[in-house]
């Protein structure tokens, strides 16, 4: 696989070939590297963490579709026991850019929603971009509806650009689909948790995204639409993405900002894409630890809670 | 060439003679082109009295055609902000101020309580004539506010929608709107209060993928737009021209997603038929 590496990663990684290099060197034993390694080692780490401090807006959102970021189902498969992946939404078909189903976290059972993207250009067709159907929308509400009758919570894991924008789509109710999951997930009686790891724009993003707890990893954005799409709207140019996420504040830290997110999840130094395992790792201890805080509630403080934090979101004189 | 030659040159038509012909007196319809006097459409609440085309009417005009005389406007001490100082060429306070200026209402929508046909009621509408009837934080709020009022005062909720759908100006708040009234129109729905959701054109974005999808009713004005994405939007990402009549009234009731396409001049009474079966004593007679 051929590794993307965006502009404002060249220099760390340029010091990671190095720190390769020498290690190659160094065990062929003729002269102790160690100590300059252990130099190039500490360099790194501070100019991860220097990077990271600059990042623009844009760069987050750069960062969060980064082609070799974990998507979904590279976390379920790290995070969930005995994962059974369950299809269609008994109406029309099944939605391949909306995976859903049961198994256990830690000590949890949960129903567990991803938005999935591919990789290979085959797999992103396969995955429609990551871009759901009103079918991919049902489904997840049919796994949620089956959470609530069997008293169990969800994970649900954002990543889409947004819903898509097709013929058919919307023949089948696009804006319907979305609709209803905001309609019932605002009052499913079980914890929802909701996780963006990625992208999450628009209704695309709302359709599966009401919950008791919006968490953000921190190279990730949330927002009305994309930059792009923004930009090409607003300022007729959809080159002025970058002015764009810097207008409508769509980072993990602005989100939380306006009360919108409740916690924002540290990635890996140098994003998500750089360790897999450590990153999904982090996510199973936040989800167990914040399932922990909801799943005692009795069910109508829950549901009420869940509707006066939404109540609360806006800004108005 | 011409066909015709004229006999004599420079006829010119005195202004006396033209003054009937005045803008504001006579308007020309959008759909068939017809010539139609500025009067007559307002008697026909602003319905192509050729064509039946709807044209898009301001909020308080569409109060008045619903609720009986002696309602009352409320809300409108809500006023919207530029909470992320969006950064633009036209400023979006600016924007603002300039729409209120325009329509004398302080964000897209209006909200009056009274009666439909004595069917106690709460109307919301928006108006598309205020930066495209876009949704922010101020239609979020006073669209939860009736639903949280239509359920204390067991008042029946219509919404009427026109809108391109959420503000792009306030990013995320936008956004959560969608999810926010959702919650509240599900409140109500427990309550047993019935919501009535009326899309005229356009019913676009997020406000079609929430309130204006979500009604126990959905019903339509002939020939409004409604849909999720955009037509232009959806051609660019097929790259085709898109059937005819799609996104149409008339297309969504025959996909499943409306109840009933309604003509302006009938609305109320319909409102009142279905309200009379939905609202009021569980009795099952009248």
């Amino acid at each position: 696989m051929t590794k993307t590496i965006l502009e404002f990663e060249k220099p760390l990684i340029e010091i990671e070939n190095e720190i390769q290099e020498m290690e190659l060197l160094n065990t062929t034993g003729e002269k102790d590297l160690s100590s300059e390694i252990e130099k190039l080692r500490n360099k790194s780490h501070d100019m991860a963490i220097k990077i990271n401090k600059k990042l623009s807006r844009w760069q987050r959102v750069e960062l969060a579709r980064h082609s070799d970021r974990p998507h979904s189902l590279d976390y379920i498969e790290r995070i969930v026991t005995q994962w059974n992946e369950l299809h269609g939404d008994r109406y029309f078909g099944d939605d391949h850019a909306i995976v859903a189903g049961i198994g256990h976290i830690g000590e949890f059972k949960a129903a567990i929603i991803g938005q999935q993207k591919g990789r290979s250009t085959k797999d992103n067709i396969y995955r429609n971009f990551g871009m759901a159907s009103p079918e991919g929308f049902r489904k997840a509400l049919r796994v949620m509806k089956m959470a609530e009758k069997f008293n169990i919570p969800v994970v649900s894991f954002v990543d889409t650009i947004g819903a898509f924008p097709g013929i058919e789509a919307e023949e089948r109710g696009q804006a319907e689909a979305i609709a209803r999951n905001l309609f019932e997930m605002s009052k499913l009686r079980v914890p929802i948790l909701i996780i963006v790891i990625g992208e999450g724009a628009s209704g695309g993003a709302l359709g599966v995204g009401v919950g008791d707890r919006l968490l953000m990893l921190e190279n990730t954005w949330f927002s009305v639409i994309s930059p792009e799409g923004c930009a090409s709207i607003l300022y007729h140019d959809a080159s002025k993405k970058e002015l764009a996420a810097e207008s409508m504040k769509v980072t993990a830290l602005d989100l939380l900002e306006m009360g919108i997110a409740d916690r924002i999840i540290e990635e890996p130094l140098g994003g998500a894409h750089r360790n897999y395992e450590k990153m999904a790792h982090i996510i199973k201890d936040v989800i167990i630890e914040e399932l922990h805080k909801l799943i005692d509630k009795d069910k109508e403080t829950l549901i009420s809670e869940r509707i006066t934090k939404l109540e609360n979101i806006g800004s108005w004189g | 060439m011409a066909w015709f030659t004229r006999k004599s040159k420079n006829i010119k038509t005195s202004n006396e003679d033209k003054k009937e012909y005045r803008d504001g007196l006579w308007i020309k319809c959008n759909n068939c082109r017809q010539i139609l006097y500025q009067a007559e459409l307002t008697r026909n609440n602003h319905v192509c009295y050729k064509c039946n085309y709807h044209f898009r009417i301001p909020a308080n005009k569409y109060i008045e055609l619903l609720l009986d005389k002696g309602f009352k406007t409320q809300f409108e001490d809500i006023t919207p902000r530029d909470p992320l100082k969006f950064k633009a060429q036209k400023k979006y306070k600016d924007q603002l101020e300039a729409a209120q200026k325009k329509t004398g209402i302080k964000d897209a929508i209006r909200v009056a309580t009274g009666s439909i046909n004595s069917i106690p009621a709460i109307v919301a509408v928006m108006d598309f004539s205020f930066i495209g009837g876009s949704m922010g934080s101020v239609v979020g709020e006073v669209i939860s506010r009736s639903a949280e009022q239509a359920r204390q005062e067991h008042r029946a909720l219509i919404i009427v929608s026109a809108s391109g759908g959420a503000r792009m100006m306030e990013g995320a708040y936008s956004l959560m709107q969608m999810a926010k009234i959702s919650a509240k129109l599900g409140q109500l729905s427990d309550a047993k209060i019935p919501f009535i959701s009326v899309m005229t054109d356009p019913t676009t974005g997020g406000v079609t993928a929430s309130f204006a999808m979500l009604g126990d009713i959905n019903i339509a004005e002939p020939g409004a737009l409604i849909g999720f994405a955009g037509p232009r939007v959806i051609k660019q990402t097929i790259g085709a021209d898109l059937p005819e009549g799609f996104q149409r009234a008339e297309f969504l009731l025959e996909k499943g997603f409306l109840d009933l396409i309604v003509p302006r001049e009938q609305m109320k009474i319909k409102l009142t038929e279905l309200l009379g079966v939905l609202h009021g004593q569980t009795t099952y007679s009248a």
